[in-house]
C-alpha cells in the first residue's frame, strides 16, 4: 500500500485523540482543516504538545513546520500545560483605561505570576485577552470560564482566593 | 420552507403574541449573561407560575441584547415597553406582582430617554425583541421573507441592483461600496464563487457584531444566502472570533434550524437556490480581520495577508471570487430587499446611506450598543445617547476605530459622523467601537497602548510594521516616563510616515493613527514630556 493511504494512528489509545480525529474527519481531512484542529486538541487536552501536533500533521499531511506555525501564530493557542485554574484578565481599550493594568498588578503582587505564566504549584494560570466584548462592565476578567464583572484589584483577590479555599 | 409556510409560521407566532397578557424578556447576550441573566430568567420564570399565570397568559423568554449594556441585567416588559436595570433575581416576585399594575419605580428605565428615542435601528430592528434560538421568532419578524422574494420574484442582476441603489457600504470599516463589490464577484469567470462574512471583530472596545450575532443570528444568514444568490455562489463561511463563544452557540443553532427548515442546503424555499454555510473559529490575531489574512486563516494557514491585486472579488478563497462583508453589512441586506433600495438611501448623508451601529464605552454615562442615522453628529451621540461623562468629568476625546482610528477632541463634536468626515479629521469609521476619554486620561498614554496592541498584533510579514511599532512603542514609552529628547519628537513623526505609506496591510498603514492624531490635536501632551526632560539636564548642568 502508498505510505500516503496508509490509516494515521494517533500516539495513544486515550479517548480524547478520537475527538481530534473527528473533527479533521468532518472537514475531510484536508490541510484547511488545521485550526480547527488545533482548536479541538486544546479545547481536549489543554494545550497543544508535540505528539498531538506531529499526529495533525500527519493526519492533514501538512508539513510539521507549518502545524508548528500556525500553532505559535495565534494567540488562542498555548503550547505550555496550564494550571488547575485560570484567570483571563482582558486589556481591550475600555477595560483598559478602567484599570485593567491595576488587576494584573495586583495578580502579580498576590500570585507573583506574570501574564502567561502559572504559580509553581500549578494552581493558577494567568492570562490576557484582547477584548471579550463586555466593555460595558469593565474593567472584566474571566475566572475559570466565569466572567467577572467591573472588577477592582480586592475584588479580584478576594474571587481568587475563594478558588484557592475551595480547592484546598 | 416555502413562501405559504413562512406566511403561516409568521401568522401563528403573531397570533399567540398577541393573545398573551403579558411577556418579560430577559436579556440574554453576552453582557447580561454575565451578570447572570440566566439566573434572573429562572427566578422570573418560577414567579410567573407561583402567581398564576398559566403559558398562554405570561411567557419569560430570553432575548437578544436590550442595548444598554452597562445598566444590566436588564429585562423588559410587553406589553407597555417598560424596562427595568440592574435587575436581581430576588427582584422577580416584585416584576410579576406588577405586570398588571404600576410598574416597579426602584426599578425602571425611563424608555423615553434620548438613549432609545433618537435611536433609528435597522440592523438591531429585532435585538431586545426576539429570542435569538428560536427561528420562528424572527420569521414573524418579516424573517426570511426578503430571501424567498429573492429566490422567487428577483435575478440575481436586480438584487444587486437593488443592493447598489441603497447606496451601502462595507461596514468593517473601509466603506467599499457593497453593489460594487458583488457586482465584481458576479462578473468574474468561473463556476464557482465563495461568499464570506467577517465576524472576527477583533477591534478592543468594539462589540456590535457580537450583538448582531447573539441578538438575530438568522439576519446574517439571510443576507447571506442573498449574497450568494446575487453572485451565483453556493457556499459560504462565517470567520467568527473564539473569544465571543455565546456567538458561535447562537450561530450554530440558527444555522441547524435553518438547515432543518430548508431556508438552507438544496432547493431553497422551493427554488432550485443552493447554499451552505461553515462556521470557522478564530485564534485570537487581530490581523485576521483583514480580508487576505482573513481568507489564508479559512484556508489553515498562518493569518499573514498577501498584496492586493488580485482582489478577493476576482481571486480570494482558494483563488475562487470572493465576498467577503462584515457581520452588519449582510444584517443591512434584508431590510434593503424588503424596503427597496431608494428607502435606505433616503437615510444619512449623501455619501454615506443608511444607518450605523456603534458600540459606546469608556468614560460615558450610557454603556452600550446603539444605532443612529449616518450624519448625526458626535455631540448628540456621546451627549445625547450616551448620557455625557459620569462624575461631574469633563469630556477630553473620543476614539473611533479602535487601533487603527484616532482620537476626536471637543472642538469637533459637532462633526457629522460619517465615513468622509472622519477620515478627514484623522480617525476612521472603523467597525463602530467609540470609547470616550475624560480628561483624567493621558493621551500620550492611550497612543502607547494602541501602539503596543499593534505591536503584538503584527504579524511580522512586511518589516516596515513588525520594526517600525517596536521602534514606535519604544519611543512613546520615553514620552510617557517623561524622558523624551526633542530628536525622539522627529523620529517618532518620521516613522509614523513611514510605517503608513510603506506596510503592507492595514494594520501596518494605520498603526500609526492614534499617534498622529493626539500629535495633532493633544501635541502639547507630547511637548510637556519634552520640557521636563531639558529642564532636568538644565539643572545637571
Amino acid at each position: 500500500m502508498p505510505a500516503y493511504l496508509e490509516k494515521i494512528n494517533p500516539p495513544s489509545d486515550d479517548k480524547r485523540w478520537k475527538m481530534v480525529a473527528a473533527t479533521m474527519k468532518k472537514l475531510g481531512n484536508r490541510p484547511s482543516a488545521l485550526i480547527e484542529a488545533l482548536h479541538t486538541l486544546q479545547q481536549t487536552f489543554g494545550y497543544l504538545d508535540k505528539p498531538g501536533l506531529i499526529f495533525v500533521a500527519a493526519v492533514l499531511r501538512v508539513p510539521p513546520s507549518l502545524v508548528y506555525g500556525a500553532a505559535t501564530f495565534y494567540h488562542i493557542f498555548t503550547m505550555k500545560p496550564q494550571g488547575e485554574h485560570s484567570c483571563i484578565v482582558c486589556t481591550g481599550t475600555a477595560c483598559y483605561i478602567n484599570g485593567s493594568g491595576g488587576l494584573l498588578k495586583s495578580i502579580e503582587a498576590h500570585e507573583g505570576v506574570k501574564p502567561g505564566q502559572t504559580t509553581t504549584d500549578g494552581r493558577l494560570s494567568v492570562l490576557t485577552a484582547r477584548c471579550f466584548g463586555a466593555c460595558g462592565l469593565a474593567p472584566v476578567a474571566v475566572v475559570d470560564g466565569q466572567m467577572e464583572s467591573r472588577l477592582t484589584p480586592e475584588a479580584l483577590q478576594k474571587r481568587l482566593e475563594g478558588m484557592r479555599v475551595h480547592a484546598g | 420552507m416555502l413562501a405559504e409556510e413562512l406566511k403561516t409560521v409568521a401568522a401563528r407566532e403573531q397570533e399567540a403574541e398577541s393573545s398573551r397578557t403579558a411577556c418579560i424578556n430577559v436579556c440574554a447576550a453576552a453582557s447580561c449573561q454575565a451578570l447572570q441573566s440566566d439566573e434572573l430568567k429562572k427566578a422570573l420564570t418560577l414567579a410567573v407560575a407561583a402567581q398564576g399565570y398559566g403559558p398562554e397568559a405570561c411567557t419569560v423568554r430570553q432575548v437578544g441584547c436590550l442595548g444598554l449594556c452597562g445598566a444590566g441585567p436588564l429585562v423588559s416588559v410587553e406589553p407597555g415597553g417598560i424596562l427595568y436595570q440592574r435587575v436581581q433575581p430576588s427582584d422577580a416576585e416584585e416584576i410579576v406582582a406588577a405586570l398588571e399594575g404600576p410598574r416597579v419605580e426602584r426599578l425602571a428605565l425611563d424608555s423615553q430617554m434620548p438613549f432609545f428615542t433618537r435611536q433609528h435601528r435597522i440592523v438591531l430592528e429585532n435585538s431586545g425583541r426576539i429570542d435569538p434560538d428560536r427561528m420562528e421568532d424572527y420569521i414573524a419578524h418579516d424573517g426570511y421573507s426578503a430571501l424567498s422574494t429573492v429566490l422567487l420574484e428577483m435575478q440575481p442582476a436586480d438584487v444587486i441592483a437593488e443592493v447598489a441603489k441603497s447606496g451601502l457600504r462595507g461596514r468593517g470599516g473601509a466603506g467599499y461600496p457593497t453593489g460594487l463589490k458583488w457586482e465584481t464577484v458576479a462578473k468574474s469567470a468561473g463556476s464557482n464563487k465563495i461568499i464570506v462574512c467577517n465576524a472576527d471583530e477583533g477591534d478592543p472596545g468594539a462589540f456590535m457584531d457580537r450583538s448582531v450575532l447573539e441578538s438575530d443570528p438568522h439576519r446574517v444568514l439571510e443576507g447571506m444566502v442573498i449574497a450568494g444568490y446575487a453572485v451565483g455562489a453556493s457556499e459560504g463561511y462565517i470567520y467568527v472570533r473564539a473569544e465571543y463563544p455565546l456567538a458561535v452557540a447562537r450561530l450554530k443553532t440558527a444555522l441547524r434550524n435553518a438547515e432543518r427548515h430548508g431556508l438552507l442546503g438544496g432547493d431553497i424555499c422551493g427554488s432550485h437556490f443552493t447554499f451552505r454555510i461553515s462556521i470557522r473559529l478564530g485564534a485570537g490575531a487581530f490581523v485576521c480581520g483583514e480580508e487576505t489574512a482573513l481568507l489564508a486563516s479559512i484556508q489553515g494557514l498562518r493569518g499573514t495577508p498577501r498584496p492586493r491585486p488580485p482582489f478577493p472579488a476576482q481571486a480570494g478563497l482558494w483563488g475562487y471570487p470572493t465576498v467577503i462583508n462584515n457581520v452588519e453589512t449582510f444584517a443591512n441586506i434584508a431590510p434593503i430587499i424588503r424596503n427597496g433600495g431608494d428607502w435606505f438611501s433616503q437615510l444619512g448623508t449623501e455619501h454615506s446611506k443608511g444607518t450605523k451601529v456603534f458600540a459606546l464605552a469608556g468614560s460615558i454615562r450610557n454603556m452600550g450598543v446603539i444605532e443612529v442615522p449616518m450624519g448625526m453628529t458626535l455631540r448628540n451621540i456621546i451627549f445625547d445617547i450616551g448620557g455625557g461623562i459620569p462624575d461631574g468629568k469633563r469630556f477630553k476625546a473620543v476614539q473611533t476605530g479602535g487601533p487603527s482610528g484616532g482620537c476626536i477632541p471637543e472642538n469637533f463634536l459637532d462633526t457629522p459622523v460619517d465615513y468622509e468626515t472622519l477620515t478627514s479629521l484623522g480617525s476612521i469609521m472603523g467597525s463602530g467601537g467609540m470609547i470616550v476619554m475624560d480628561e483624567t486620561s493621558s493621551m500620550v498614554d492611550v497612543a502607547r497602548f494602541f501602539m503596543e496592541f499593534c505591536m503584538t498584533e503584527s504579524c511580522g510579514k512586511c518589516i516596515p510594521c513588525r520594526a517600525g511599532t517596536v521602534q514606535m512603542h519604544e519611543l512613546l514609552g520615553r514620552f510617557c516616563e517623561r524622558r523624551a529628547r526633542p530628536a525622539d519628537l522627529i523620529m517618532l513623526e518620521a516613522l509614523c510616515d513611514l510605517v503608513r505609506n510603506t506596510s503592507l496591510c492595514g494594520l501596518g498603514q494605520s498603526a500609526p493613527n492614534p499617534v498622529l492624531s493626539t500629535l495633532r490635536y493633544f501635541r502639547p501632551e507630547y511637548e510637556a514630556a519634552l520640557m521636563a526632560d531639558t529642564e532636568a539636564l538644565g539643572g545637571a548642568a
